[in-house]
């Protein structure tokens, strides 16, 4: 099964939530509706084989509606095909329902994700900071954080 | 009356056999681990941040401070991400890709030293450690021979190498690799049979494969479960479909299991630094795309393109167009991939990296709960983690 007839397969029975499909390098990319983000990851797991979560991560498109994207990079062990599934998420309530249920990896990734990008993910089971200290402000992968850290002057140098 | 209540402590993060700056907060019942919390970050630098704001070029050296232990492969995954952004994967020469492959093999070989060294160490063998560090000491002479340094090779480039190998390296590599087995004999000889060493890992730190994959484990910790997956032969990269090896696979889940995995990876390895010997031809080492791969030095100062070509990359870099794309690699830990989103600008509008070692250690409480707290110092042992991957 290629992953074009997955993606045929997800139109089907997501029709109202798949938002866009697209294809570069030979890598397919669906945008699906976040409200079905726990549906379609379940469906694609149990029903077409992807059981490995290789990564999740957030994307900030700042001055963009909407502003974040959360990724999830999905993989099947047996077949070796890999699908991006993208989420779009506004700035004003940066919230996801948490895979962690359909796959337990997805734990710490979205505590990073909430960590350094500020989106938070709904029923997850521990939603601390991981790579920063517990009483940090902000969320320093997002774009309108200061490269050099908050509090501190702007680099004058060059940057590259 | 006699009550019983557990006892948490906290091991790390300056104890030797977290490896690095690892906390974990232990509640014990007596000797027997109950909850196991990781904590992490000690050394997060923010090399997504700062990655950033560099050129695709300038950001080649920040991957090598990822997985201290085998900087080649994130290298390689790296420039591998950043010609599939491009569209180049293709006009890769021979050479280069060859050369890649038999450096990210000896860098398989020198991480999994490191690991049986400090493993064997942390379980009390310390002969073994010496002996893995001779070896390892002469796979950091050919990283200083090909890239001047020891650690942060910084070797490969966008389009294939930054130079070619030096003279008389392929016979010490080729030497290298012959007698490479013979040693994998001896740590064999001090440990397989060792009936200390198998009482120590037999049986520890059991996962089962369905955990294991619902947990995102990769590379040889997933193969120690029984699961036949390796990017390198299922999702070739480099050419590797071109060798000949066998992927390393045992059933059984525990830390023997891995043990047996990772010491049968490091004979393939040598097959395969073997084979790239063997295929070996002289030839150009840059793919012909002179908008993206820095020119010969001597272009640069004799012909007025190279001198272009030079002065443009270095301060502009190049654009990619608009797009996005994952790609990974087999490293020695498991599977390191690089999610870039490019804009069109000459810099990764967002680079997302996929470290092995940070998710396989979210395992280690599934691993260690319900065991001996001595049984800790071996799982952490077993599951080969580097913290400046897993904080970046």
């Amino acid at each position: 099964m290629s992953v074009e007839s997955v993606v045929e397969n997800l139109k089907g029975k997501f029709s109202a939530s798949v938002l866009e499909v697209a294809e570069f390098r030979g890598e397919t990319t669906v945008v699906v509706k976040k409200e079905d983000v726990v549906a379609i990851c379940t469906y694609l797991k149990k029903e077409e084989g992807f059981n490995f979560l290789s990564d999740l991560c957030g994307v900030d498109y700042l001055g963009k509606s909407p502003r974040f994207m959360v990724v999830y990079h999905l993989y099947n062990i047996k077949t070796h095909e890999r699908l991006r599934l993208k989420v779009p998420v506004e700035e004003k309530s940066p919230q996801v329902d948490t895979v962690s249920g359909v796959w337990a990896t997805a734990n710490w990734h979205e505590r990073e994700c909430w960590d350094l990008m500020g989106i938070s993910f709904n029923n997850h089971p521990d939603l601390r900071r991981i790579l920063m200290p517990e009483d940090w402000q902000g969320h320093p992968l997002r774009k309108d954080y200061p490269l050099q850290g908050p509090g501190r002057e702007p680099y004058q140098g060059r940057l590259s | 009356m006699a009550t019983t209540e557990t006892m948490t402590i906290n091991m790390g993060p300056q104890h030797p056999s977290t490896h690095g700056v690892l906390r974990l907060v232990l509640e014990l019942d007596g000797e027997v681990v109950v909850k196991a919390v990781p904590h992490i970050g000690f050394l997060h630098r923010g090399i997504e941040k700062l990655s950033e704001h560099r050129t695709y070029h300038q950001v080649l050296p920040l991957t090598d401070r990822l997985d201290y232990l085998a900087p080649m492969h994130n290298n390689l995954a790296y420039v591998l991400a950043v010609e599939k952004l491009l569209g180049i994967t293709d006009l890769i020469p021979e050479r280069a890709q060859v050369v890649r492959v038999m450096l990210a093999e000896l860098t398989r070989i020198k991480s999994h030293l490191v690991w049986l060294a400090c493993h064997a160490l942390d379980i009390g063998a310390m002969t073994v450690f010496i002996y893995c560090f001779r070896e390892r000491e002469r796979i950091m002479d050919i990283y200083e021979k090909v890239s001047g340094a020891r650690m942060t090779s910084n070797y490969f480039r966008v389009g294939g190498l930054s130079a070619d190998l030096p003279d008389g390296l392929e016979k010490e590599i080729r030497t290298f690799a012959e007698e490479m087995p013979r040693h994998i004999d001896t740590y064999e000889g001090l440990l397989t049979g060792n009936k200390i060493w198998q009482k120590r890992i037999q049986g520890v730190g059991v996962i089962s494969a369905e955990d294991a994959i619902d947990l995102g484990v990769s590379g040889p910790s997933l193969r120690g479960c029984g699961v036949n997956w390796d990017l390198r032969r299922d999702n070739p990269y480099s050419g590797y479909e071109n060798y000949d090896f066998e992927v390393s696979v045992q059933e059984g889940g525990d830390t023997w299991a891995r043990y047996l995995v990772r010491l049968k990876e490091m004979r393939e390895s040598c097959k395969i630094v073997r084979q790239a010997l063997d295929r070996l031809q002289p030839g150009p080492i840059l793919a012909d795309a002179p908008k993206i791969c820095l020119p010969p030095k001597k272009d640069v100062v004799n012909t007025i393109e190279g001198l272009i070509h030079h002065f443009k990359i270095i301060s502009e870099g190049f654009k990619p167009e608009a797009g996005e794309i994952y790609q990974s690699v087999e490293n020695p830990k498991g599977e390191v991939g690089f999610y870039i989103v490019s804009d069109g600008s000459a810099r990764p509008y967002r680079m997302k990296i996929r470290p092995a070692s940070f998710i396989n250690l979210q395992a280690l409480p599934k691993m260690c709960e319900g065991s001996l707290i001595a049984d800790v110092v071996a799982v952490i042992g077993t599951l080969d983690i580097v913290l400046g991957e897993i904080d970046r």
